[in-house]
């Protein structure tokens, strides 16, 4: 203490100078008015600034919460798109007549546990039958179609990944709606095959493949991959065309459980038409 | 030392009042303004104490300030410039300088030393009192521009009057201690 008095008197003169000076713009700031606005502009433009950075950084522990938050609102939107909707025969008239009925309905689900790198790819959900999930429901991501359910548990579900040798998709060429079947053969993530698309059929690079939506999975049109390369091999009827997936299987977060309400409706029918 | 303080009590308030009187109403081309009264710190006599010189300077600066209601801002720069002048005397030294009985002036120490000790003040005060005028460093430019020409033409001011009013070196109004 005494050392920063001496110091302070040994610099008097500098100290009396800030003294003053500091005195001075205190009367500038305190009795001009231009002054005193542009300080405290430029004050709040400094603090502002900072605290913008500090909201950045607590914005960054709120991201699983919004994220969340997001995944919840975009089920509840799915559920209302119209692609979830089966549309009732116009002809036949009943009471309640409506012009959609709800085929398909969403539950968001987030994915704690994945892998790419094996031959039969698993993911696991943080949902299971206590939230509705079933045995044999799609799953897709906002950018595709993800997997089917392989088993359930009360609160987690597998999910058998389009990245398995055992899937099989239904999917069709977006464009010429040609009908063929999406498999994996088990070595690079990011491909796969597309199978029984016959040889007439006119194909592109970049062609988009969707869901068709005949296997009671998957409502129709939801993405696949799209046509990276085809080829066509001496003496067979089909193609053989390499797809990218739309879905990159890597950085899968949250994605949504398809429930199609109709589904048993279709099967039993079906089942009984075969068995006859 | 009666005479001397008498002679500066004398130019505080002379140059406050012409200051405030006359050169306050002059503008040259809208912006350019003559500040005269800083003469009063440039001619202070060597001999008077650093802390002194700070509070002479402050006192000055304040009154013009009471007079055209811009507080602080004159104080300020003059502060500043107090601040410098014994550092500005120092590095622009000339060997008679220390001889007592020698004041600031051009009559005392020549035009040459007394141009660079006064350009450097004057430049200094102007510089403090025109950026805290604008208070920001936008328009960089302009306010530099408005401190150079608003030195030169004080400069001129300040050399002329020395000249005006004339006194011979080492006469007793000059003051002697």
């Amino acid at each position: 203490m005494r050392n920063i008095f001496l110091f302070i008197w040994k610099n008097n003169f500098f100290f009396l100078f800030l003294l003053f000076e500091v005195f001075s713009f205190i009367l500038i700031i305190q009795n001009n008015a231009y002054q005193k606005s542009a300080f405290i502009n430029r004050t709040n433009d400094f603090f502002g600034s900072i605290n913008g950075k500090i909201n950045g950084i607590y914005d960054y522990f709120h991201l699983a919460e919004t994220n969340r938050q997001l995944a919840e609102e975009n089920a509840r939107l799915h559920s209302n798109e119209i692609k979830s909707f089966n549309i009732t025969d116009k002809k036949v008239y009943t009471l309640n007549d409506t012009v959609y009925k709800q085929e398909f309905n969403y539950i968001e689900a987030k994915v704690v546990n994945n892998s790419i790198n094996r031959r039969k790819n698993y993911l696991t959900l943080n949902k299971g039958s206590k939230n509705g999930i079933k045995k044999d429901m799609g799953v897709i991501s906002p950018q595709g179609v993800v997997g089917i359910v392989a088993d359930v548990s009360p609160n987690y579900s597998t999910v058998m990944s389009v990245l398995n040798i055992d899937t099989k998709i239904s999917a069709k060429l977006k464009t010429s709606g040609q009908i063929g079947s999406v498999a994996w053969n088990g070595t690079n993530y990011r491909k796969g095959k597309l199978n029984d698309m016959p040889t007439h059929v006119k194909l592109q690079q970049g062609d988009t493949i969707i869901t068709s939506g005949f296997s009671a999975i998957f409502p129709e049109g939801i993405n696949v991959g799209y046509v990276l390369d085809y080829k066509l091999k001496n003496s067979e009827i089909f193609y053989d065309i390499d797809i990218a997936f739309s879905v990159d299987f890597n950085k899968l977060s949250y994605v949504y459980v398809i429930n199609n309400i109709l589904k048993m409706e279709q099967l039993l029918l079906e089942k009984k038409t075969s068995n006859d | 030392m009666i005479r001397t303080v008498f002679d500066n009590v004398l130019r505080f308030l002379v140059l406050t009042l012409v200051q405030v009187f006359v050169l306050n109403n002059v503008q040259l081309s809208g912006y350019i303004n003559p500040y005269l009264y800083i003469l009063f710190i440039l001619l202070l006599p060597f001999e008077t104490p650093r802390s002194l010189l700070l509070v002479f300077a402050f006192i000055q600066g304040l009154t013009i300030d009471l007079f055209v209601q811009t507080p602080g801002m004159h104080a300020a720069a003059c502060v500043m410039m107090a601040y410098l002048r014994p550092y500005v005397i120092g590095t622009i030294s000339s060997r008679r300088e220390y001889e007592p009985g020698i004041q600031p002036s051009i009559q005392d120490l020549g035009l040459t030393w007394f141009i660079s000790y006064a350009g450097i003040l004057t430049l200094a005060h102007h510089a403090v009192l025109f950026f805290a005028e604008v208070f920001h460093f936008g328009e960089f430019l302009i306010t530099i521009q408005r401190v150079i020409y608003s030195t030169i033409i004080t400069l001129l001011l300040v050399v002329v009057s020395q000249y005006i009013f004339y006194r011979p070196p080492h006469s007793i109004i000059s003051g002697k201690i």
